[in-house]
């Protein structure tokens, strides 16, 4: 403890009170996620330095209504206050209540007031309050609460230097009690507080009332209340009701004290008259799907561009690495091994920014709660939440964003039944296998007039893959028990205009979750994949050209054709396709060979590797991917050398795409479900059943075709 | 009149005063979330599909199920 103690300041609020946008202002871009210990819920926390001079730690908790938890996330919030011995517990609270709407953030200040840490009340959203002719007496406020009152708005910055100066001095925690422990209670609580060093009358009754919460303390600790409670018939939660009743009782009475000019309410006409649109039987829906298509749109188009030249200037620098560094097994590990992994990684980096630039617009402008009024009902027939909708959505273009995006959903079931189906939409990358594949076995004619048969078949595998999901879901919703009861009681926030710096944070944090987090992943089977693909036994590929030289003699090859040649032996010598041969007896039934298998091998990191490997294996590695028709003649003329016939029939070409629509084929996602999750249970369980599905299905269609 | 019932028999534009709960578990979120025995409650809206509906209460909007508004018993 060498290290001079920073304070903590936490900051805590009802969802939709501003707490982000003063968390952004206090500290900046100097921020991180961290972990609470032992649980998955992140923890934000950030610097600001203090006009005394000292930096502060601020601790951003999840928004929550009421000390009482009923999600994970909330149970956190509850732990950090109660355990005023811990770790974490806050040197000084910050409760931010929104001022246009006081009274449900008073009834979340009275519990942390009463909860015995020092505490100040930023009133946010000052400006509304004047729009709306609201008038407050803070002096009275404050006096009546028993703690500082700063006027903020977090916005645009007014109030913050004033609350800076507040925090950087000491203050004491409030006298008053909003609360008092009913007569029956009083017993339990005061054996507690002889028992354990608890600090006042409303924690003790909080350990006896949250049995789940009190995780920090040692287990005879736990032992302790346990009997306490026992001993005294405690039923935890039996007096909840009374005590928010009681506290909206004493808040109401402050608030007909303290309010000199009440709301009127048409400032909220705007978000009215919305509402009557985007909430309408049609044009909800038509403004929904268009929104739905612009973001989609916008993931598949604006990223193309940077994601191409991410490609092109990790290839140019792979291969640059390669001209100027000695050769050897070390540059090799950088030029294939290293960089094209790091390249893996930040090619989705754009398709991520895009999707949570629009997320964060919908959060924040308060449109977010409507999508969620709007698709409740149908989602929840399949075990998923209205909000459940934008993942799912967003899965059509990859299912990286897509899965980092379920965090709005606060439902455990809901949210993990959402991450495990995600994938099952087809996303982009599986556009270019399927592209070649259909234009394999599926004849480029039209049907009744102006079908193209193509663009049919590629149709109906997206639609495969998003029945797929809502089936998985639906039969999830049956498998998962869980006690955790599924309601929907939400605010539907006022509309506002969103907060540009709030999205450019927004996009950072979730930006750099994703390089750091799942990149850790990524890079690591990158690496193992390419030791796999550049290694075998023996000294086949150290002297490749030797035995393709021997091999070819008596061909006459050009340069070019050569290189090719040594490139597919090469790989059919490696580890990788060692592995493809091994595995050839398992996908023979689906009607696949081993140069198919050393595909879904090198695949099985990221998907749209099977064209390039399915090139390189063909020997047709130098024509480069775009040249479709190339590889797609190539494919036309491989012999399956058991019938004589094609390689590639309409039953092998179908399987190969329908193992391709269910299948994982990709780390990405296994990486950031891990992250999500935090841990590998869920991860393991999604690939084990999306290659299960894949594998039966593409087993029966290739055993009904052939 | 005097008809007892709850929120979720309510139509668009009606307003009534929330009396009490039937779901222990539920009631306690909702009063928390402003939705108190003698505070006046204005059905708003539906969802197009008919739920969930979107209430006024406390001085501000919330939605919530059906099944949840049917726990929350109002006068008129």
């Amino acid at each position: 403890m060498s290290e001079r103690k920073r304070p903590k300041i936490a900051l805590l609020g009802n969802p939709n009170s501003g707490k982000s946008s003063l968390f952004n202002r206090l500290t900046g871009l100097n921020q991180k996620i961290g972990n609470f210990p032992g649980v998955t819920v992140d923890k934000k926390s950030g610097f600001c330095l203090l006009p005394s001079g000292v930096t502060a730690e601020i601790v951003d908790l999840p928004g929550i209504y009421s000390i009482y938890p009923r999600s994970l996330d909330e149970q956190i919030v509850a732990e950090v206050l109660l355990d005023h011995r811990g770790a974490d517990s806050p040197d000084k609270i910050v409760v931010i209540a929104d001022a246009t709407n006081l009274k449900r953030g008073l009834l979340l200040l009275t519990q942390i007031i009463d909860i015995g840490l020092p505490t100040i009340l930023a009133l946010n959203m000052m400006d509304l309050v004047a729009k709306a002719g609201i008038s407050y007496d803070l002096k009275k406020l404050s006096a009546r609460l028993g703690v500082q009152v700063v006027p903020i708005n977090a916005r645009n910055g007014v109030g913050i230097d004033e609350l800076k100066r507040v925090l950087s001095q000491p203050f004491a925690p409030a006298e008053k009690n909003t609360f008092n422990v009913w007569d029956e209670a009083k017993a339990p609580v005061r054996e507690l507080r002889e028992k354990l060093s608890v600090d006042n009358d409303y924690e003790a009754y909080q350990f006896l009332e949250q049995p789940n919460s009190l995780r920090f303390l040692s287990k005879s600790d736990r032992e302790t209340v346990d009997h306490i409670r026992n001993a005294y018939n405690f039923f935890p939660g039996k007096f909840q009701g009374a005590e928010t009743i009681q506290r909206y009782s004493v808040i109401q009475d402050l608030l007909n004290d303290v309010i000199l000019k009440a709301a009127d309410l048409s400032w909220k006409n705007t978000t009215s008259r919305l509402d009557r649109f985007l909430t309408h039987k049609v044009w909800g829906y038509v403004s929904f799907f268009a929104i739905l298509f612009l973001i989609f749109q916008a993931i598949f188009a604006w990223a193309t561009l940077p994601m191409d030249f991410i490609d092109s200037g990790f290839a140019n620098f792979s291969s640059y690495l390669k001209s100027v560094l000695p050769e050897g097994p070390l540059t090799s590990l950088l030029a294939e091994g290293i960089i094209p992994g790091i390249g893996g990684i930040i090619i989705f980096v754009p398709q991520i920014a895009i999707l949570f630039a629009f997320i964060s617009v919908l959060e924040e402008s308060g449109y977010m709660a409507r999508v969620v009024f709007l698709m409740d009902k149908v989602m929840r027939k399949f075990g998923l939440n209205g909000k459940s909708v934008v993942p799912l959505m967003s899965g059509v273009a990859c299912a990286i964003p897509a899965i980092m995006a379920t965090r709005t959903i606060d439902n455990w079931k809901e949210r993990t039944i959402t991450i495990f189906v995600t994938p099952l939409m087809s996303c982009s990358a599986r556009l270019p296998i399927f592209t070649i594949l259909i234009a394999l076995i599926v004849p480029n004619e039209t049907a009744l007039g102006f079908f193209n048969l193509q663009g049919l078949a590629l149709m109906g595998l997206y639609l495969l893959g998003f029945l797929a999901a809502i089936g998985s879901a639906y039969i999830m919703k049956l498998l998962i028990r869980v006690k955790e009861r599924s309601f929907l009681i939400m605010e539907l926030p006022t509309y506002r205009i969103p907060k540009w710096s709030n999205v450019g944070y927004t996009i950072v944090e979730k930006t750099k979750a994703f390089v750091l987090e799942a990149g850790k992943v990524i890079l690591a089977i990158s690496i193992i994949l390419w030791v796999l693909a550049s290694y075998g036994p023996g000294d086949k590929l150290e002297n490749a050209r030797e035995y393709v030289l021997q091999d070819a003699a008596n061909q006459r090859l050009t340069e070019q054709a050569l290189e090719d040649r040594i490139a597919a032996f090469r790989l059919e010598n490696s580890y990788a396709g060692i592995i493809g041969k091994a595995i050839e007896p398992v996908i023979k039934p689906l009607g696949y060979d081993w140069k198919i298998g050393i595909a879904l091998i090198t695949s099985f990191a990221a998907r749209e590797v099977f064209v390039g490997t399915i090139a390189t294996i063909y020997s047709i590695g130098s024509v480069g991917e775009e040249d479709e028709v190339t590889i797609k003649s190539r494919l036309r003329e491989e012999i399956n050398p058991e019938t004589g016939g094609p390689r590639y029939t309409p039953a092998v070409g179908l399987s190969l795409l329908i193992f391709y629509t269910f299948a994982m084929q990709c780390m990405s996602t296994l990486a950031i479900v891990y992250r999500e999750t935090k841990g590998w249970k869920w991860p393991l369980l999604q690939l084990t059943y999306m290659t299960g599905l894949a594998y039966l299905s593409a087993f029966i269609v290739y055993q009904v075709l052939r | 009149m005097e008809t007892p019932g709850n929120v979720a028999q309510m139509k668009p534009g009606e307003i009534a005063i929330i009396t009490g709960f039937t779901d222990d578990y539920i009631s306690v979120k909702l009063m928390e979330m402003g939705c108190l025995p003698g505070v006046p409650v204005r059905f708003n809206f539906t969802a197009p599909l008919g739920d969930p509906i979107c209430i006024s209460v406390s001085g501000y909007e919330l939605s919530l199920r059906l099944e949840e508004a049917a726990t929350i018993t109002i006068v008129n």
